[in-house]
């Protein structure tokens, strides 16, 4: 019942270990390059949950100072991945861009095909 | 002066960035040139000023970001160990932008190259950020700053494939430095800093036992920050991005990039964690060890059979980052000033290297061995400086090479590990045959038809392999400036333990 009940409270980082691994395997096991791109961005979203669940406080509000409020939700780790998606969005716009260049090159996305063509890199 | 030195730490990373943002608006690439050159000597002047001052004080440098106290705001720390990755990275960047006008107005486009410089200095700014920042999350937003636009650098190449190894740089790089990011926020968590002195501190006060999210933090911040390195089974994005890339483009990667990777990984295990956790609750060293043999032996021997000789040098460079994380590994006074001064040398000597290569590209058009028959008659200089910094690589004595080998086989030694001499011996063998095929082909064989007429490569580019091939002499002749500095660092590092 303990197992159970730890299990449930914990459940936002479950959510992130499945999203993480999920993203990994996607970026691993597909041979699109486009497919690899998408699994590569939620691994990188799970991270953003990695960060932001833990600074919830449950009953906190957000941080104005103002008596009334005794308890304020953590705000760094929002800041802290403002700069992350910052940084995911400019990653997967390139990645895509250079995946429009393969294409231009190759005539093709797959990984194999690719490989087919030019010998393994 | 008087108003701009409190401001020193800063101007490294401000420098090129600003340099960055100007060369942006070029039309002309030799306009977009003199904006690096400028924004690269100047990073540079900054960094040995630095240098100077650190050593002359003997106390880290602390420098808040728009003032904000300690724990909250950004610290700027340079000390011994950041002050000389500061000065190894921007001594590359100095020399190697002389050679970088003709070169890449030969490789490049003309509409893109002034794109060019504006990423070069873009990655000169996240390399030299990563190295003098103090806050964990700061090294991850510069960390993807030169990550990004080392992979436009690569995207540059003239060959389709160069394309292709910057998409898959791309996929590696980014799991990295995901794993790192997740390491800082589980640290985060556990400490609430990410200030590193800070988070070393509060790690401090912590029980002998180390609670399972700081070793799975550990865990993830040695295999992302090993990504970066290319440790040996990690490796397989490097040679391809450095055959691919454009040649200074290679040269600049070779010299700094791994080099700064390599330097997170020493603060990360000496100055955050200790040596003590990171060695004795996770086998870290002995795994650190074993892989690091195995890209001394099994990489060299992955550059005997290369028949391209810029992917027979990616290989080298791979098995030589193998000897600075054996001394990593070692964790003893002589390995880590070998390891350290190693970065140095071994930055100076793969640059030559391949700037070499890229004399070579600039007048036949390619670097396959078997175009390089006879050049040893045809461009004189450039092979000369070609094999006196290939037995450097060696570690043939009164060359840098073999200072670095020195203090590696002592640190062993003091191990007791002896078997690893003879390994180092071994990998260094493999490196005699590999830089010994480009020597047999430049000196041994008659010129082919389309190298019959080679020349020397044009002064600018001439003169920066030569002073990088003295260099590699000097320091194989003169260690006060490197072996020196690399020991008192060695010494800073294992002194912080707990």
């Amino acid at each position: 019942m303990t197992l159970v009940r730890e299990f449930i409270s914990h459940y936002n980082y479950l959510i992130t270990i499945f999203l993480m691994i999920a993203g990994l395997y996607i970026v691993i096991a597909s041979g699109n390059m486009i497919k690899k791109l998408v699994g590569l961005s939620l691994f990188q979203t799970s991270v953003y949950l990695l960060y932001i669940a833990p600074g919830k406080i449950v009953g906190g509000t957000a941080p104005i100072i103002d008596p009334a409020f005794k308890v304020y939700s953590n705000p760094l780790p929002h800041v802290l991945i403002l700069t992350a998606i910052v940084v995911g969005v400019a990653t997967l716009a390139l990645g895509l861009a250079l995946v429009v260049r393969i294409h231009e090159a190759y005539g093709t996305i797959e990984e194999d095909e690719i490989f087919a063509k030019d010998g393994e890199i | 002066m008087k108003a701009i030195e409190p401001h020193l730490p800063v101007l490294p990373v401000l420098i090129p960035l600003f340099g960055a943002l100007i060369s942006a608006f070029f039309r002309r690439g030799t306009m977009a040139w003199g904006m690096a050159l400028v924004a690269t000597w100047g990073a540079a002047a900054a960094s040995w000023l630095l240098l100077a001052k650190v050593l002359a004080t003997g106390q880290p440098i602390s420098y808040l970001m728009g003032g904000w106290a300690v724990p909250w705001g950004i610290e700027y720390r340079v000390d011994v160990l950041n002050a000389f990755v500061l000065m190894l990275v921007t001594l590359v960047g100095a020399i190697l932008m002389p050679y970088a006008r003709k070169s890449v107005a030969h490789e490049i486009d003309q509409h893109v190259q002034a794109w060019f410089y504006s990423m070069y200095l873009l990655s000169l700014t996240g390399l030299l950020g990563i190295t003098v920042t103090g806050d964990a999350f700061n090294v991850f937003v510069f960390l993807e700053i030169s990550s990004l636009s080392t992979y436009v650098l690569i995207a540059m190449g003239r060959h389709r494939r160069a394309v292709l190894a910057a998409y898959q740089y791309l996929i590696v790089g980014t799991i990295g430095a995901t794993f790192y990011v997740i390491g800082i926020g589980l640290l985060y968590l556990v400490t609430g800093s990410l200030n590193i002195a800070d988070i070393a501190s509060r790690l401090g006060s912590a029980p002998p036992e180390f609670s399972r999210p700081i070793l799975a933090a550990l865990a993830f911040l040695t295999v992302g920050v090993c990504l970066k390195l290319a440790l040996f089974p990690l490796h397989v994005w490097l040679p391809n991005a450095y055959a691919y890339a454009p040649s200074v483009a290679t040269v600049f990667l070779a010299g700094t990039a791994t080099k700064v990777a390599v330097y997170l990984l020493l603060r990360l295990f000496f100055s955050v964690f200790g040596v003590a956790i990171s060695f004795k609750t996770l086998p870290v060293a002995q795994l650190l060890l074993v892989l690091s043999v195995a890209a001394m032996l099994i990489a060299s021997l992955s550059a005997v059979f290369e028949e391209n000789a810029e992917r027979m040098l990616a290989y080298s460079s791979v098995a030589q980052i193998g000897y600075i994380t054996l001394g990593i590994a070692l964790a003893n006074q002589s390995g880590l000033t070998g390891s350290i001064v190693h970065l140095l040398n071994h930055a100076v000597m793969k640059a030559a290297l391949f700037m070499a290569l890229g004399a070579v590209v600039y007048r036949l058009g390619a670097a396959r061995i078997s175009d390089m028959a006879g050049l040893g008659r045809r461009m004189p200089l450039t092979m000369a400086a070609f094999v006196l910094t290939g037995l450097g690589i060696i570690g043939v004595p009164g060359t840098a090479g073999f200072i670095s080998k020195w203090y590696l086989a002592l640190g062993a030694l003091e191990k007791g590990y002896w078997p690893l001499v003879f390994l180092i011996v071994v990998s260094s063998l493999l490196a005699v045959i590999y830089i010994g095929r480009v020597v047999e082909a430049a000196y041994f064989r008659e010129p082919t038809e389309s190298n019959a007429k080679t020349k020397e490569p044009p002064l600018s580019m001439l003169v920066p392999i030569l002073a990088l091939a003295a260099l590699t002499i000097y320091l194989g002749i003169d260690t006060r400036v490197s072996a020196e500095i690399a020991a008192s660092a060695a010494k800073m590092l294992l002194g912080g333990l707990k």
